[in-house]
């Protein structure tokens, strides 16, 4: 029997799966809280007002971030619908989809979806890694994204950022960080793909620009999938129900098989 | 009340034999009582067929099958539709549940035999089953018309080019269009919410009609009915209900357990049963990165990449699956179960389900040189398993069976 399990478990091992590696960049990780409606509500604000002008959210209704981030409809029409929508209106934004493809190389994509499509972390990081490329047409590339279309729509509460060569801890294969034998000191090594902000250059500085990040990722976090806290809700009453009846299914199977030899 | 009912019952038994019926397959229906835990598996196939039935059923009062609209509709399912996020998270989760329990099914039929005389129909139905889920499977991933829907199904039927001949028109044929598109969208709906279905449920039918008939296999590979009481009872058989009904309410309990683990809380399963680049609607001008089939596929496809031909590759891909088919006349064992089968057997099998699970991590990963030489080597296995069974069956020793099932 033993043996059977573990075979059985080596044949599942397809499912559990293999981390996707990035564009070659470490995300930093993204701290989702979607019950957090004061950041959802702050995330809406940001939204509305820095990306759907030219990114829509055309699966998600007004109605529905509204529920989710615990904002009256009154307010929502008030301060968050730009248009003449109506609270259940889908967010759709006026941008001609040909002529924005002519603006910008490629038309700005729907991002109703975009933290299922790339994930948390990567939208997150995605949004704190713009910096100053003259190269580019809009002055500013990104590392996430390389030679990505839009501009920096955040920098003025970012400020500057710009790619600077730093002195960084060196990591050893099993992560740590490799340490000068003698003096104990930290071994470090220049790398020239570090991203600093030039200072008094943003209205935020870098923790008020954190959470900037932070809010609008959690808010696109909601957005991807409104169901998620009533799915995981609802899976913790499920789960008990089952193993309750597992119970029940139990001693029902032994009273009828207890004659059988 | 119960007079009423027993009334309607004998109406309508005298004029069909509901009865009867009731009886051959459940309440006489005599099954060895030695069923260990790969026994649930059957079951819980049914089950899982039953639940992508019925959310199906619902999810199509609600999806636009439309080059169009389809993945808008889906989205109005998980947000708009009243508990549609749950029926399409409960089919999304099923399918790949139906290959687990399938996978496991077919797994537990290797080991003990099953497939062996008297059982070789009961055996090519259910590999006619697995095929219809396969191509159920592949039309159904094309519904959301996501970004992976779009060029899994470009790729796939793009392999009926390599026929010689034919293979251009065909695979033209298939589509309806020189590419993946509405129309090919429209048909596929077609064949895996109408088509497929009845014909899977008429190939499920005859698997437990033939299963019946000759009564189920044991982990010991015994012919119950060879030994029967003075009222022609199997001696180690036990009424399929109540015993087993109850009993397999157990597995029942453990496996949605385990399913709605996965469905409530990691409906995606890391990019396995849901694939991240489907979030984004269907696009011909832009390939994803790294096109993976589901997961259930992907011992196909790494053999399909390990011959460097692609013809070659179409073959070998097709053997691996029609070779199942005539495992029945492949295997000339005296017993059945692995029990009492010898070492080689033993090695072949561990050998198979290792190489089938390599296969299947391979077929998921982008290939590079070194992981086609595995994917090479674990085909390789794969087919010695059956082509070699010929041999390693006949010649090996055997240990003796018992008259009676044990434990």
């Amino acid at each position: 029997m033993r043996r059977y399990c573990i075979l059985l478990i080596a044949s599942l091992m397809p499912l559990c799966g293999w981390a996707a590696g990035g564009a070659g960049v470490d995300l930093e990780s993204a701290p989702i809280d979607l019950d957090d409606h004061a950041s959802l509500q702050r995330g809406a604000r940001l939204y509305m007002n820095y990306c759907m002008g030219c990114h829509s959210l055309q699966y998600e209704r007004y109605e529905q971030v509204a529920e989710g981030a615990e904002i009256p409809h009154e307010l929502v029409l008030e301060h968050l619908v730009f248009d003449d929508s109506k609270i259940g209106e889908l967010m759709e934004n006026a941008m001609p989809r040909d002529s924005a493809k002519r603006w910008f190389g490629a038309a700005p994509p729907d991002l109703t979806l975009v933290s299922r499509l790339r994930g948390n972390d990567w939208v997150y990081t995605y949004l704190k890694s713009f910096y100053t490329d003259p190269a580019r047409p809009w002055g500013v590339n990104n590392l996430v994204f390389p030679d990505v279309g839009m501009p920096n729509v955040l920098l003025e509460l970012q400020g500057e950022q710009r790619m600077v060569c730093k002195q960084v801890p060196q990591l050893a294969d099993n992560g740590g960080v490799k340490r000068d034998p003698l003096t104990g000191e930290d071994i470090t090594v220049e790398d020239c793909r570090q991203l600093d902000v030039a200072p008094n250059t943003g209205r935020l500085d870098a923790e008020g620009f954190d959470q900037v990040a932070a809010d609008l990722t959690n808010f696109l976090a909601y957005v991807g999938e409104p169901a998620q806290q009533e799915r995981r809700r609802l899976g913790i009453y499920v789960l008990l129900f089952v193993a309750f009846f597992f119970v029940v299914a139990y001693m029902l199977n032994r009273e009828y098989w207890k004659d059988v030899h | 009340m119960a007079g009423w009912l027993n009334g309607l019952v004998q109406w309508v038994d005298a004029r069909l034999p509901v009865v009867e019926a009731y009886e051959k397959h459940m309440s006489k229906y005599y099954a060895p009582k030695n069923f260990n835990f790969w026994y649930f598996f059957g079951v819980l196939a049914m089950l899982v067929l039953a639940n992508q039935l019925l959310t199906g059923i619902w999810l199509t009062m609600s999806y636009v099958p439309s080059g169009e609209q389809a993945f808008a509709s889906v989205e109005y399912i998980m947000r708009d539709v009243e508990w549609g996020w749950l029926l399409r998270y409960l089919h999304s989760t099923g399918a790949s549940a139906f290959f687990v329990v399938v996978y496991i099914h077919m797994f537990r039929g290797l080991m003990y035999g099953s497939y062996k005389k008297p059982r070789e129909l009961v055996w090519i139905f259910g590999m006619a089953i697995y095929l219809v889920l396969m191509a159920e499977g592949f039309f159904g991933y094309l519904l959301p018309w996501g970004n992976m829907s779009y060029w899994g199904a470009q790729v796939i039927v793009s392999l009926f080019t390599a026929i010689p001949y034919i293979g251009e028109g065909l695979a033209q044929w298939i589509r309806g269009d020189y590419l993946i598109s509405g129309i090919t969208l429209n048909r596929f709906f077609a064949l895996h919410v109408v088509a497929l279905p009845i014909v899977l449920l008429a190939l499920v039918v005859l698997h437990i009609l033939a299963l019946h008939e000759v009564g189920s296999n044991n982990p010991d590979g015994i012919e119950i009915k060879q030994n029967k009481d003075e009222n022609g009872i199997p001696l180690d058989g036990v009424p399929f209900h109540p015993y087993y009904t109850v009993h397999d309410l157990v597995g029942v309990a453990v496996f949605l357990f385990v399913f709605f683990g996965v469905l409530f809380f990691f409906p995606e399963m890391n990019g396995y049963f849901l694939e991240y680049a489907n979030f984004e609607p269907a696009d011909p001008l832009k390939t994803p990165d790294h096109i993976a089939p589901v997961w259930y596929y992907t011992p196909f496809y790494a053999m399909l990449r390990a011959v460097p031909d692609k013809l070659g590759g179409l073959i070998v891909m097709a053997g691996a699956i029609a070779i199942f088919f005539v495992l029945p006349w492949l295997d000339r064992s005296p017993v059945k179960s692995i029990r009492y089968k010898g070492w080689m057997s033993r090695v072949f099998l561990i050998a198979f389900a290792i190489s089938f699970v390599l296969l299947g991590i391979l077929g998921a990963l982008p290939s590079t040189p070194g992981r086609t030489l595995v994917a090479q080597v674990a085909t390789l296995v794969y087919f010695s398993y059956f082509l070699l069974m010929p041999f390693y069956s006949r010649l090996e020793r055997t240990k003796p069976v018992p008259e009676r099932v044990t434990g």
